[in-house]
């Protein structure tokens, strides 16, 4: 809370903060914060190395997520190209970083540091990013939406041509593996006794790079340029009344989600070492908004619980068979039953729950302040100032919008201009679907 | 200028199909502007329809093609009535998304029920048969396909300049409010324009298969038809005989780049992507399709 406002000492403050989805406020939510923890350094130490893998493109996958995120989520600009910017991402990555070619077919390479590869790839991803802002905005809604289509069409025209990087039509097998001196991510490791294989190195890469990439997010979606993305979301022609650049919001946007995008493409070529061009299709797109649709849409946590949700689900179908019995027989294989999952979950998270998984954890953190909020009236202490809920909305539930505690609220006390308060509702509308 | 001949004729053919399409998006879009993009795989599940019933019930073509038309239809109407019906009101970007989750649905659908086999491809006429005239090959099931897609054309504009719920149709589109008030169904439109839609779209995926030339199809089907974009954003969203015209033009442009990129300097594959290169530079000289209607911003 960085903003400096008159605070009414009156306000309950503490209690709507704890209210907002995806902050760790509560005792409860640190709680749980806690048993993610521990149930993470369980599997990274004991869950093997299949469980290890799946944690690792899981966090990879919550990078690009968290990217789609900043693009469709906060700014509301529809996007299937995220494929496209992941591919830009690893070649950038494979070019830069990958081994000198050894015989005259192979693709080429300058065998440079991950200092350089890694942000280079954000980078390149994101200057391709920023030429493609300024088309978003003169398009919008389902034209932009058909636009980023094609770009996922044209990156597999130019990768499979650019033989020389991408190895052409049957794909690339030399990705670099971070390495920073002797220590190689590529082999395994001894650290402080532990053998650690390579996929428990790259979670230790990838964990620290994640939250500091997630913190980010949270932070850039509150400050300045966050706000203008939302309103841009909200109503685009208020947004430039109120004086906000829509070129300036809208590559912006572009530019954060498609370096997000680059780097979680290079750290995905790198972990899995192979990639073809069929690797970016509209598939891996639609994999995407499935996973910020069901997970919640401008969310943090949303952004990684649905990743780990659409790409972790093959993965634990085939590691704990959970498939049908004469699956294969039928020819039902894991990748065909998570997406009927994500295929069903798409459309029924956006009939009933716009604001994904996060917000029914909203939803269940009011409904826990209702039944506090009751239990306090009911123990007749005084309501006019210790609860936040006016007598009257307590038992009406709105179905589709996820009103929470807060804004009811808010709405409710006097009309007064307070900083602290706005800078609360403006985010507890950040639950509801794009506008 | 045999091989340009031939060209224009393929491109032509293949470009009825798109136009056909292309006319299932418009359809819907008129009625109730949304852009369906499962309709790809609307194709998909209509052209598996008919196949299954060719090839395994041993049905005659005419009576499977009606199935599947029968079964597509369904499937729009039913998710109109039960999912979009609920969404009235809600940003472009939530209903774009609800239809890319039908998509994955159906797409899924149809890729576990065909397995590992390789469904035929449905066709009125055999699949290589053809007439050679000067050296040119004229498909038959090319030329069957230019012909429905004129027909339709045809029967589609009489229904909607010369029959009531036509009318209906047509006033809903220019202003929804005013159709309603003046007593007409908004869900008899909803329905029959997404009945209509999935209708088209097994013809369009029927032929699409048939006149790739290949005894079989895959589940690629679909995504194959997303090239129909390109055909509408040229046409303009809100237009159908835009819809038709975009359409050809894409199919000649497509089957042209394709024949001549033979010489190589362009790089494999070129075609693929030279609808969607023409779709950009004309979005990018007017927004809103060569015969699309500008929207008027409201605050």
């Amino acid at each position: 809370m960085s903003a400096p406002g008159p605070v009414d000492p009156s306000t309950p403050s503490a209690a709507p903060i704890a209210t907002l989805p995806g902050r760790l406020r509560s005792s409860q939510s640190r709680a749980l914060a806690l048993v993610g923890a521990l149930i993470l350094a369980l599997l990274f130490l004991f869950g093997g190395d299949g469980w290890v893998s799946v944690l690792d493109f899981t966090m990879v996958a919550a990078i690009a997520a968290l990217g789609l995120n900043v693009l469709s989520g906060y700014a509301g600009q529809i996007s299937l190209g995220i494929a496209f910017f992941m591919g830009i991402g690893a070649y950038t990555a494979a070019w830069l970083g990958g081994s000198p070619p050894q015989l005259p077919g192979d693709p080429a390479g300058l065998g440079l540091s991950v200092v350089i590869w890694l942000p280079a790839s954000g980078i390149v991803a994101a200057l391709i990013g920023a030429l493609i802002g300024p088309t978003a905005l003169r398009l919008k809604g389902f034209y932009l939406g058909i636009v980023t289509l094609a770009l996922v069409f044209i990156g597999q025209y130019v990768f499979i041509n650019a033989r020389a990087i991408t190895g052409g039509q049957e794909g690339r097998f030399n990705f670099p593996a971070p390495s920073i001196g002797d220590f190689s991510f590529a082999n395994p490791n001894p650290i402080f006794g532990l053998q650690l294989t390579t996929n428990q190195c790259f979670f230790l890469l990838l964990l620290p790079l994640l939250a500091l990439v997630a913190g980010f997010v949270a932070n850039v979606a509150r400050s300045r340029p966050g706000r203008a993305w939302q309103a841009v979301r909200d109503n685009e022609t208020a947004a430039a009344i109120m004086g906000i650049n829509l070129l300036e919001a809208k590559i912006g946007a572009f530019i954060l989600s498609s370096f997000l995008a680059g780097i979680a493409g290079a750290l995905y070529a790198s972990l899995s070492g192979i990639a073809t061009p069929g690797t970016w299709s509209l598939l891996l797109s639609i994999q995407f908004i499935a996973a910020i649709l069901i997970g919640g849409v401008a969310s943090v946590w949303g952004s990684i619980l649905g990743a780990a949700f659409v790409f972790a689900i093959p993965t634990a179908l085939n590691t704990f068979s959970l498939l049908p019995q004469n699956a294969s027989s039928t020819g039902i294989s894991s990748g065909d039953l998570s997406a009927i999952f994500y295929g069903l979950l798409i459309i029924v998270f956006l009939l009933f729950e716009p604001a994904g998984i996060i917000g029914l954890a909203g939803r269940i953190r009011a409904a826990q302040q209702r039944i506090e909020a009751r239990r306090t009236r009911s123990e007749g202490g005084d309501t006019a100032t210790s609860t936040t809920i006016p007598p009257t909305t307590t038992t009406s539930t709105a179905p589709t919008t996820s009103t929470t505690p807060t804004e009811m609220a808010s709405s409710e006390r006097e009309p007064q201009l307070d900083v602290e308060r706005m800078d609360l509702m403006d985010r507890t509308r950040r639950a509801d679907a794009p506008q | 200028m045999t091989l340009f001949i031939q060209l224009m004729f393929s491109g032509l053919a293949l470009g009825s199909d798109y136009a056909l399409i292309a006319i299932g998006f418009t359809i819907i879009y008129k009625a109730s502007e949304v852009i369906n993009f499962a309709q790809g795989e609307f194709l998909l599940v209509g052209t598996f329809v008919v196949s299954t019933a060719v090839f395994s019930w041993r049905l005659s073509f005419v009576p499977a093609l009606l199935l599947g038309m029968g079964v597509t239809a369904l499937i729009g109407v039913l998710f109109e009535r039960v999912v979009l019906r609920r969404m009235i009101g809600r940003p472009p970007f939530t209903i774009i998304m609800v239809t890319i989750g039908l998509d994955v649905l159906l797409l899924t659908a149809v890729t576990i029920l065909v397995g590992d086999k390789s469904p035929g491809a449905p066709a009125p006429f055999d699949i290589v048969s053809a007439i050679t005239v000067g050296g040119v090959k004229f498909g038959v099931n090319a030329l069957a396909s230019i012909v429905i897609t004129v027909l339709i054309c045809a029967a589609l504009y009489a229904f909607l300049r010369f029959t009531r719920y036509g009318l209906a149709m047509r006033a809903t589109a220019i202003d929804q409010e005013a159709a309603r008030a003046m007593g007409m169904r908004i869900s008899t439109v909803y329905a029959l324009a997404w009945g209509i839609s999935g209708a088209v779209a097994t013809i369009g995926g029927v032929f699409l298969a048939a006149g790739a030339g290949n005894p079989v199809f895959d589940v690629g089907l679909g995504q194959g038809a997303l090239v129909a974009f390109p055909a509408i954003i040229l046409g303009g969203l809100d237009s159908i005989p835009g819809a038709v015209v975009g359409g050809v033009v894409i199919g000649l442009v497509y089957v042209l780049t394709q024949g001549y990129e033979a010489s190589g300097f362009l790089g494999v594959n070129f075609h693929t992507i030279s609808p969607y290169l023409v779709m950009i530079l004309v979005l990018l000289i007017r927004p809103y399709g060569l015969f699309g209607a500008r929207k008027v911003e409201r605050i």
